[in-house]
């Protein structure tokens, strides 16, 4: 009977057009839930691994990775159906991840064992692990794909490591429980959040010099609960918005001068975040209230949020297709 | 056709294996299998060759981890093992985490572990330890023990932290400069508990103390908590029968509690020696808070938010058995030390003391927020989780209780009371 609803389910799925779409991981409740972005609305929702959390999708768009923590291993799905198509080999309890830009390496923080796992996309294979801080989480990559930046959450850094020899070339010590490394659109910054220092540490890749420390101060929010987490640029070099845990809010900063534009309240404790291939458009995981909020970039206004499964993790958007 | 067959095995494998595999926790058969491809792995890695990140060392810190060797007490459970390696694990996996870190900045640590035989002499045994010229303790003692080490000599330049003892004493009258506690105090917990019940409007108790001086003290925390929080406590008692309660508690119980009203059976008995029997025996539906029923404490097997699942992940690994709060708060304490150490660039005793009492000083220890020290009396402050015995219920300081500095502090003796003079 299960069986037979499921088969349903791939049927039905299969009928629904592919333009706009978000992907959100639901880390209690093993689904995802897809938004079509124009109706603003969760067009349906498909079990999936146990606990999943990071989720990416191939260039092209084809394909949708979802990292299921707790069955040990990646997820490669059909993005149009979201049916299975295969597993990926990964360490242990794979948190975030980040493929290369020729979609050809994948490259996974293990959350439960100071590894970053390297994959081979065509032959599914691990290629190596790379021995980081304890609990690695983030994951950033230049654009020429040949500098990585990963994060530790509890050894408190960001590792460069060069993708072509897989060596660590530097470790930059950030604040306390580093989550997310964003590389600036033109690489000459990463971000680094850190959840429970509350602040983010501008990096300079070629010096590996902190050149910034971005502190966030809410009137009528206590500090403890100010976490950054999500951080995302936009590429014409404007703002960067980063999401604040349970303090429910996004910060809007000037990429430029690091100063703060406004905070954006949105649902409880959020942490990813992800543009519209427009980047007029971005969208949140709000893991306590189980929504996903929607943000207007040019307005900087909230413009909806949609109710999606337990708590929701990850997010990714469909390119354009 | 065949990938019809696969997706026909995936989906007999969804649905079964979603019933196996439905706990979060991993069994110890998935843990075994873990442990397994982490030595594959190992090996393979070995065999490419070793191309791990160091630098040189240039700062080395030896602690010690003191634990005493304790008399068997009569079982009166058979359902948790009595551990005799509580805080051992604790500090391997911290000097581990400690070692990741310190890989990448050129700085080694390193773990001793002395365990005080019943024959031996504590304090003798601590002043050879001082005498080696050892600065950094990690130490499994009771209150009494404690008191113990401050009468050796040169226990001025060293830092001690203490992984078990609550009693308030130390942290007030008997505070020292150079000891730090890790765990909650009574008041801390006794005040976790209180903002809680008060929540739920649970605002008269009854109150059973057992016969033990800590059970005593917890009941002396639990009353000034009542008083702080205006609570009625209507009835106080203290159970003083030392018979065996697994064949009589259905007798004694319900006459002990019989007669009067109360909102909230509050105990307190941290050996479990009759705690444990009064749940579903009261003459009155009650709930059970304090040391049973609903617990507040500082780590808890049912402990999963941030992040707290890899942590248990890692310690069952190692150890095969669940973290207590003694493992939990070694691993705290060294991982402080570690802070300190990494930030500073230095192991000297005073700039790690500095830095650990100063505000600079947080650790994400797996609570949501940061932990810290307070500088007035060494008491590390931290989150209280509420726990029954098999989920979490929720995490004390409560929504509403608002303080200056950190609404961590609304819980224990706060700095205007506090009567610790460094």
């Amino acid at each position: 009977m299960i069986r037979f609803i499921f088969c349903l389910l791939f049927i039905f799925s299969a009928k629904i057009s592919f333009a706009n779409l978000a992907y959100i991981t639901n880390e209690k409740d093993n689904t995802v839930s897809v938004i079509d972005i124009k109706k603003n609305k969760v067009i349906k929702t498909v079990e999936v691994g146990q606990r999943p959390r990071g989720i990416i999708m191939s260039k092209d768009g084809k394909l949708v990775l979802i990292c299921a923590s707790d069955d040990d291993r990646v997820e490669v799905r059909e993005a149009k159906t979201l049916k299975l198509k295969y597993y990926l080999p990964s360490g242990p309890d794979p948190e975030l991840f980040i493929l290369s830009p020729d979609d050809e390496t994948l490259y996974i923080a293990n959350e439960d064992d100071a590894m970053v796992t390297v994959v081979d996309m065509n032959d599914k294979m691990i290629i190596d692990d790379i021995p980081v801080g304890v609990e690695p989480e983030g994951m950033g990559l230049t654009n020429d794909g040949k500098v990585l930046v990963n994060t530790s959450e509890t050894t408190n850094m960001a590792h460069f490591i060069d993708t072509g020899t897989l060596d660590i070339l530097e470790n930059v010590l950030v604040d306390a429980r580093p989550r997310v490394a964003m590389f600036t659109p033109n690489d000459k910054e990463v971000w680094v959040s850190a959840e429970i220092g509350g602040t983010v540490k501008v990096i300079n890749p070629s010096t590996k010099e902190v050149t910034h420390t971005i502190g966030f101060e809410i009137p009528g929010v206590n500090e403890e609960s100010i976490q950054p987490v999500g951080v995302r640029h936009t590429n014409d070099g404007k703002y960067t918005f980063v999401a604040l845990g349970p303090a429910n809010r996004i910060a809007v900063i000037d990429q430029k001068s690091k100063e703060l534009i406004k905070y954006l309240l949105v649902g409880q404790r959020v942490w990813q975040l992800a543009f519209t291939p427009d980047q007029k458009t971005l969208l949140t995981t709000n893991g306590v209230s189980n929504d996903v909020s929607i943000i207007d970039v040019e307005k900087l206004k909230v413009k909806k949020s949609v109710k999606v499964g337990r708590f929701p993790w990850g997010v990714v958007i469909s390119p354009e297709s | 056709m065949r990938s019809i067959y696969f997706l026909h095995i995936f989906l007999i494998y969804f649905c079964f294996g979603s019933i196996i595999l439905e706990a979060r926790e991993l069994s110890i058969k998935q843990i075994e299998e873990r442990k397994q491809a982490d030595l594959k792995r190992l090996k393979e890695r070995e065999k490419r060759g070793n191309k791990k990140f160091s630098k040189e060392i240039t700062l080395s810190t030896k602690l010690i981890f003191l634990s005493m060797e304790r008399k068997t007490p009569p079982v009166l459970s058979n359902l948790d093992p009595i551990l005799d390696d509580e805080g051992f694990y604790g500090v391997k996996l911290a000097i581990e985490d400690n070692l990741t870190t310190g890989r990448f900045v050129g700085h080694d640590y390193k773990a001793e572990f002395h365990r005080i035989l019943l024959n031996e002499n504590l304090k003798s045994e601590f002043q050879k330890l001082l005498d080696q010229g050892n600065k950094f303790f990690i130490v499994d003692l009771n209150e009494k023990e404690l008191k113990t080490l401050f009468e050796t000599s040169n226990s001025e330049e060293i830092v001690i932290f203490n992984v078990r003892s609550k009693a308030d004493s130390l942290r007030n009258e008997n505070c020292k400069k150079n000891l730090l506690h890790v765990p909650p105090s009574y008041s801390m917990l006794s005040d976790a508990l209180t903002q809680y019940l008060v929540k739920k409007k649970w605002n008269k108790w009854f109150l059973v103390t057992g016969p033990d001086e800590n059970d005593r003290k917890y009941a002396d925390a639990l009353k000034k908590s009542a008083k702080k929080f205006n609570i009625k406590i209507k009835k106080e008692k203290v159970w003083d029968f030392s018979a065996d309660l697994r064949r009589t508690a259905g007798k004694e119980v319900p006459i002990f509690t019989k007669g009067e009203k109360y909102d909230v059976l509050v105990v307190a008995d941290e050996k479990g020696e009759f705690g444990e029997y009064l749940t579903y025996r009261t003459w009155d539906p009650r709930p059970i808070v304090g040391t049973q029923g609903l617990t507040p404490t500082s780590w808890h097997r049912t402990h999963e938010q941030w992040g707290a699942t890899q942590m248990q992940n890692r310690f069952r690994r190692e150890s095969g058995r669940w973290m207590t709060e003694v493992d939990y708060h070694a691993w705290t304490a060294v991982r402080s030390i570690g802070e300190a150490i990494t930030r500073t660039s230095s192991n000297d005793v005073k700039d790690v003391r500095k830095y650990l009492l100063g505000e600079k000083f947080g650790l994400g220890a797996y609570k949501g927020v940061k932990v810290s020290f307070r500088s007035w009396n060494g008491q590390m402050r931290q989150p209280i989780l509420l726990a029954a015995p098999r989920s979490m219920v929720s995490v004390s300081p409560q929504e509403g209780y608002i303080h200056p500095d950190s609404e961590l502090d609304t819980m224990g003796k706060d700095q205007p009371e506090s009567t610790c003079k460094f």
